[in-house]
């Protein structure tokens, strides 16, 4: 499926969806189908800083663990606690009921430098 | 796909979970190309087996199979194995191996009967041209029934016998890797595709579905089927594995006998215990470790989000002092401790 327009991507295989000064990140149809039933989720709780290209969280499925990386800096202001309670909607619904984590943008300019839908589409092709 | 062992095998078609809930509800197909056998013929082939195996032989029947395991001169273990008698008629076994393993143990073993000249055998690796599948589940019978002429209710639990199978000669057995009834065969690696095929369309609407490596290892686990390298291995006593079952110290000389028995008269220092999580956590995965009030006593060697208990279990290999049923762990996953418990095994039984 092609991503949603209007988001950015990261080369891991998150998506950011911006609202003015909050970011909402999530992980893309292609991350979700790569790594297969999920079964658990972890995030960082509400208050905590997350800084780009470091983990945010950790996402499981039967077959393997593997980090989720923040595409900006920021700080964390809400989680999707359904999320966590129930992981295999990461499954089910990868851009809509599957966000993850709101963040507090700390510094703009660093959405620049992610990929626009189109450009993820064709770095996602070639994966 | 993935590597494994010199192969490419696909972890999932499915997905894991779909295709495990489908073993345990209908029937899965198993592709396992990349098993090894070979063929102990000659006047002395049981006695090379008694010798250079543990378990007892000596009261297999034609037809009839056993697991067992090649123990090395330290008391470990090389690698896991069945050992099926051939079917009335025909002389000698045939004896099927892991993957991961069979460079290994075919060097080890072509070693023991070279230097032991009183046996008089003739080993054989038939792996290049022996094509194996597996067809397991409650509907594995009735799929299987379809396309063959032979009486699958004579065949019983551990033991094989001829038939002809999708107009192919194929050797059907009654055993697996799954927990569930089912088969496997052996053809000529030519006829292998043939028996895939038939087996698939028959089974179409049966429930029958192509499984993967993923669903092959969480079924096995739910079943405490031991794995090569992780509950198995040359440092690990099959006493301290929990499978003592395999070994018979009563039956003569074989190779790690000595070191076998001594770990059993002293009581293992290790004991290998089932478990599932009390609290929230990431899954346990392989060498996590294991602690009871913050200290190291063992690590995981097997575990996994329980597709049909819906929960998280494993295997573990811990200080013998802290086994028990009912008895607490805290699997270390992530840095952070997740309080699991002691649980009998296997995590999961079919009716039968």
């Amino acid at each position: 499926m092609s991503a949603p327009e209007g988001r950015k991507f990261t080369k891991t295989h998150e998506w950011v969806a911006i609202d003015g000064d909050v970011a909402t990140f999530g992980l893309t149809d292609h991350a979700q189908g790569e790594l297969g039933d999920i079964t658990y989720l972890e995030l960082l709780e509400v208050g905590d800083s997350v800084s780009a290209g470091e983990p945010f969280g950790v996402v499981e499925s039967v077959k393997a663990a593997s980090d989720v990386y923040s595409p900006i800096d920021g700080e964390v202001i809400e989680i999707n606690g359904a999320a966590v309670d129930g992981p295999e909607v990461i499954n089910a619904s990868p851009y809509d009921d599957a966000w993850l984590v709101k963040v507090r943008i700390a510094d703009p300019a660093q959405l620049e430098a992610l990929m626009d839908t189109a450009a993820y589409d064709e770095y996602e092709a070639n994966q | 796909m993935v590597p494994f062992a010199g192969w490419y095998m696909p972890v999932q078609y499915e997905g894991v979970i779909a295709e495990h809930n489908a073993v345990r509800n209908a029937a899965g197909l198993f592709d396992l190309g990349h098993m090894g056998q070979f063929s102990v013929i000659g006047p002395d082939a049981l006695a090379f087996l008694q010798y250079t195996t543990t378990n007892d032989l000596s009261g297999l029947e034609p037809g009839q199979a056993k697991y067992t395991l090649l123990g090395n001169p330290d008391g470990g273990v090389i690698d896991d194995l069945i050992v099926y008698r051939n079917p009335e008629g025909e002389e000698g076994y045939m004896v099927c191996m892991n993957a991961s393993n069979s460079a290994v143990d075919s060097a080890w073993w072509f070693k023991q009967s070279s230097e032991h000249p009183r046996f008089d055998v003739t080993l054989e690796d038939i792996s290049p041209t022996t094509g194996m599948i597996a067809i397991q589940g409650p509907n594995a019978q009735a799929i299987t029934a379809a396309i063959t002429d032979a009486d699958l209710d004579a065949i019983d639990y551990f033991s094989w016998s001829n038939g002809t199978v999708a107009g192919v000669a194929a050797k059907i057995a009654r055993t697996g890797y799954t927990g569930e009834d089912g088969f496997e065969f052996y053809t000529a690696l030519d006829d292998i595709a043939a028996v895939w095929d038939a087996l698939m369309n028959a089974g179409k609407d049966n429930g029958l579905v192509p499984v993967g490596l993923g669903a092959r290892d969480t079924l096995r686990l739910e079943s405490r089927m031991p794995l090569y390298g992780q509950e198995l291995g040359m440092d690990i006593s099959p006493y301290e594995a929990g499978l003592g079952w395999a070994v018979n110290l009563n039956k003569g000389d074989f190779i790690g006998r000595e070191p076998m028995a001594a770990v059993k008269e002293n009581k293992p220092a290790r004991k290998a215990v089932g478990f599932k999580y009390v609290g929230r956590g990431g899954a346990p995965r392989t060498h996590y470790p294991v602690a009871v009030d913050g200290e190291i006593i063992g690590e995981v060697t097997s575990g996994t989000f329980s597709p049909t208990l819906g929960e998280n279990i494993g295997l573990a290999l811990i200080k013998s002092e802290y086994a028990g049923i009912g008895k607490p762990l805290q699997i270390i996953v992530r840095d952070k401790p997740i309080e699991a418990v002691q649980v009998k095994v296997p995590f999961y039984k079919r009716d039968s």
